[in-house]
């Protein structure tokens, strides 16, 4: 009996242990970029000073910096701009393409599904030279105009996959009995699968819209000008005046770029795995 | 008769070809101009003399080759490339073992915790790095204070994280750790659940143990799952040059320079587009492994 | 000594409801073949998985062996069990499914081969044993988890509705072999069901559940002849037995013993007049419903089952009668058998 209680409780201390771990490990950086954030310059470059606590007054000072004297809210304002059009064109060629391939291709189906799996998997630092060539000699250099126009090209593939699954889990004979009531395939598509689909379409847009804001090669090789840049380049490249960082702005902007989008993904993560699972395994 | 039947079953499971060609041509179209040219125009570059801000192309054959396998920044980006990715996915894989498995039951807390675990994923790819940038940072890194304060060091005779090669290498394996280890705990919390109630129980009644249970049945069991997540993992960490050249720009010394932070260095910033074009082209054959490797696991799913 | 023996066992899963086992008290007689019958939520999986360990009891006490074994794993207790899924370990062959427990109890390597053929040759599937579960038919299936469980010669066997996956054709013939495994075994075996069918025909003794609670223990014939209350009386018997409120008793009488009072000859029998109201053939029998008519019964919805060679006309009415050694009485307010009544109508 004591032999039991004991080893139930070393096995849970070894849960906790694992748990805190690995939180810990995780989670400290995001920590770290509130300390730093609201620390004053004087506190956060004494050497001396325990980093952990407030040895001054917290200052509200890098927020005001980043929000007023640097381009931040413009990189925030051109993400956006970017997202807004990439999410739209994505679905404009995504939705369609999805079910096609979900309901009307048959064998071909299953094969061109495969392919456009394997184009998700060649890498924009294989494309990005080439691809610098092409927007330098369509005069879309240094625009925003450029990433638009690039972007769906990691976004589609993705897209694709996922709404593949979302579509294949609509029983066929919905938009057969539709048909038989008089609409056509196409439109049964329009009046039938997508309203059904919605959650499925919020999901992609939730997800095409992180992966822009993630994006880091296109936009730092397409963009040079510190005012068309987007966020995820502008933070970690012009916050900084020569050699020396604004780490107090800088971890400031991490924070209030990362919290919104983490806070999007865990509503929708589930769905998100079991796109990702169910194209891989299927 | 039969033609009659036909026609109703292809009603019935509607293969309308024209339509379907119509509603998938224009993002076949997009992907073939986006991603199929340029593929092809990589390759082309690679075999030219292409320089930013140079119109004219000439045809050199295999000279860019020759140059960049001879260069030790290239040798060194190839054995890094190979060295962090090897390293990265083997630590992801154990702890996201761990971590999975730690989270598998309902606790008090799960949610908030599932969430806190994730961030390191959803952030910004950039921002993670310059955050962990400044963790590392060679003056003010909290890291080293911790350590100081441990007297584990003198003050100021800690170690430069991201300046001394080795180090460095440690730390650009541990932000490519850090970013994966919740994508892969996800997943294999997807692949523990799939597993049926019932199999460990009757791992149970058979007489097996938690560690058994784990190695013998459950992991096993995951395989499919887990390939999934490595496969991806290698991906993510081969081909990505973010990492590096926000925590270290390739340096000290080329000792942190992967293939792709070297394409960009070589080809952007280097204005070489086509030694850039050429670095960049040897990720190719991994990228042609991992294809192959994940449609078998694929297929072997499939055929349970 | 009983294999197994539970004392005042509960499970209570929320906290103010009523518990999905309440109070059970049973004993297994060695080698025996029990029956845990029930419909759904009776509570017949949880209390079998009680015993098994995998749900801890909220109270009271099972002993297997003569010991108690509540703090005991489920790998401590010496028993098997087979799944409903029967849980075969899809990664590994049909002979490292039955090598496994072997394995898991650190049971010496040169051993292993020998137990595995031995427990695959008492099941006929020692030609099986280098494929894989996804190979298998659902009756192999059963056998090579019926193997699995034997190989380590438990004391009890414990088995969760392992016929309702599979098909109607191959339910009867799986049910055929698990009883001639048990009778070439002769391990005492726990058996869930719902289906009655399968109690009756199976069972050395059928434990009656319903709600959590024991309605009866007895053997088939007990359980269908003398059943204990209206539950029993109405869960095994299909068409159910008929059931007729009189004042505050009720009572009760099976399809098949409700005739056409002429041929009742050499018995007492109490009769009663059948309003015809459908006939159905079913090749073998047929099946008649309609209600009583006269008197207090005016309208009671009863059943029939003959056999070959009369026809009825629906609408009509015939007089019908029971057997009085067939009749059954119940207390109205508790469901329970009572001592037979005098009818008042006579």
């Amino acid at each position: 009996m004591a032999k039991k209680r004991l080893r139930k409780f070393s096995a849970s201390v070894l849960h906790w242990f694992v748990l805190v771990f690995f939180t810990v490990l995780l989670a400290f950086p995001f920590y770290w970029m509130v300390i730093t954030a609201f620390k004053q310059n004087l506190d956060l470059y004494t050497v001396e000073n325990n980093p952990f606590i407030f040895n001054a007054k917290p200052t509200l000072e890098h927020l005001r910096l980043l929000l007023y004297d640097t381009r931040y809210v413009r990189w925030l304002g051109n993400t956006v701009f970017v997202g807004v059009l990439v999410v739209f064109i994505t679905l404009l060629l995504a939705v369609p393409a999805a079910y096609a391939l979900a309901r009307l291709t048959g064998r071909w189906g299953q094969r061109l599904g495969i392919g456009i799996f394997l184009t998700y998997l060649v890498p924009p630092t294989l494309l990005f030279i080439p691809l610098s060539r092409v927007v330098s000699t369509l005069g879309l250099q240094d625009t925003l105009w450029s990433l638009v126009l690039v972007y769906p090209s990691f976004t589609v593939p993705f897209s694709i996959w996922l709404l593949m699954g979302f579509f294949k889990a609509i029983p066929k004979e919905l938009e057969d009995a539709a048909m038989v009531d008089g609409l056509t395939r196409f439109g049964a598509f329009v009046k039938m699968v997508i309203p059904i689909s919605v959650s499925g379409i919020l999901t992609v847009v939730i997800f095409t819209f992180t992966l822009v804001t993630q994006e880091f090669v296109y936009a730092l090789t397409f963009i040079s000008s510190e005012s068309n840049q987007m966020v995820g380049v502008g933070i970690p490249i012009f916050l900084v005046r020569g050699d020396v960082y604004f780490w107090g702005s800088l971890m400031a902007a991490c924070l209030i770029t990362s919290l919104p989008i983490a806070l999007l993904y865990n509503i929708f993560l589930d769905r998100f795995i079991a796109g990702f699972t169910v194209g891989a395994v299927k | 008769m039969a033609v009659r039947r036909a026609k109703v079953k292809s009603m019935g499971a509607a293969q309308d070809p024209a339509l379907g060609t119509a509603m998938f041509a224009p993002a076949a179209l997009y992907i073939l101009l986006l991603i199929g040219v340029p593929f092809f125009l990589a390759m082309y570059y690679a075999f030219s003399d292409a320089r930013i801000g140079n119109t004219d192309l000439h045809f050199v054959g295999l000279e860019n080759f020759r140059s960049i396998l001879q260069s030790p920044s290239f040798r060194s980006a190839v054995k890094n490339s190979i060295v962090f990715t090897l390293a990265s996915q083997i630590i992801v894989i154990i702890c996201s073992t761990i971590l999975s498995t730690a989270l598998e039951n309902k606790f008090r807390g799960r949610g908030v915790i599932r969430y806190l675990i994730l961030l390191p994923w959803v952030a910004p790819i950039a921002l993670g790095a310059i955050a962990w940038k400044w963790i590392l940072d060679s003056i003010y890194s909290v890291i080293t204070w911790v350590l100081v304060w441990l007297h584990i060091f003198k003050p100021y005779g800690a170690p430069m994280w991201l300046g001394e090669p080795h180090l460095a290498m440690a730390s650009v394996i541990l932000v490519h750790c850090w970013r994966l280890i919740p994508f892969s705990t996800v997943i294999m919390l997807a692949g523990q659940t799939a597993i049926p109630r019932e199999i460990p129980e009757a791992a149970a009644i058979d007489g097996a143990g938690f560690w058994r249970t784990l190695f013998q049945i459950k992991i096993p069991m995951m395989t499919s799952i887990i390939s999934v997540a490595v496969l991806f993992g290698t991906i993510f960490t081969f081909t990505d040059m973010t990492v590096v050249y926000i925590l270290t720009a390739g340096g000290p010394y080329d000792s942190t320079q992967t293939l792709p932070s070297l394409a960009f260095a070589t080809g952007i910033q280097g204005s070489d587009l086509a030694a850039g074009a050429a670095i960049s082209l040897f990720l190719v054959p991994v990228l042609v492994v991992i294809a192959y490797l994940m449609l078998r696991v694929a297929h072997r799913a499939e055929a349970t | 000594m009983p294999v197994v023996e539970t004392r005042n066992l509960t499970k209570v899963f929320k906290e103010g409801e009523l518990g999905a086992v309440n109070d059970v008290n049973l004993e297994t007689r060695e080698g025996e073949f029990l029956v845990f019958l029930g419909p759904s939520g009776s509570g017949k999986t949880t209390l079998l998985r009680m015993i098994a360990g995998l749900e801890e009891p909220t109270a009271g006490e099972i002993l297997i062996g003569g010991r108690v074994v509540n703090d005991l794993s489920p790998r401590e207790r010496r028993i098997a069990m087979v799944f409903q899924s029967y849980a075969l370990y899809p990664h590994l062959t049909v002979y490292k499914n039955i090598a496994f427990p072997l394995k898991a109890q650190n049971v010496k390597k040169e051993l292993h081969k020998e137990k595995v053929e031995w427990a695959a040759s008492l099941l006929g599937i020692g030609a099986l044993l280098h494929r894989k579960p996804r190979e298998l038919s659902g009756g192999e299936r059963q056998r090579v988890a019926l193997a699995r469980a034997i190989v380590r010669e438990p004391s009890v066997f414990l088995l969760d509705e392992p016929l309702s996956n599979l098909d109607a054709k191959l339910r009867a013939s799986a049910r055929e072999e698990l009883e001639l495994f048990h009778r070439r075994v002769g391990t005492t075996t726990i058996y869930v069901t719902h289906d009655q069918v399968e109690a009756m025909a199976m069972g050395d003794r059928v434990v009656v559940l319903d709600q959590g609670v024991v309605r009866q223990i007895g053997t088939p014939r007990e359980v269908y002849d003398e059943p204990a209350d209206t539950f029993v009386a109405t869960f095994l018997g299909s068409p159910p037995m008929n059931l007729v409120e009189m004042g505050d008793f009720i009572i009760g009488f099976r399809p098949e013993h409700f005739r056409v009072a002429e041929t009742i000859r050499d018995s007492p029998k109490v009769a009663f007049d059948l309003h015809v109201q459908n006939v159905e053939y079913l090749g073998a029998e047929y099946i008649l419903s309609g209600s009583l008519a006269g008197r207090r019964l005016d309208g009671k919805k009863v059943i029939a089952r003959l056999l070959l060679g009369q026809s009825f006309e629906i609408g009509k009415t015939h007089q019908f009668a029971v057997p009085e050694q067939h009749l059954k009485f119940f207390d109205r307010s508790t469901g329970k058998r009572i001592e037979p009544r005098t009818l008042e109508w006579q």
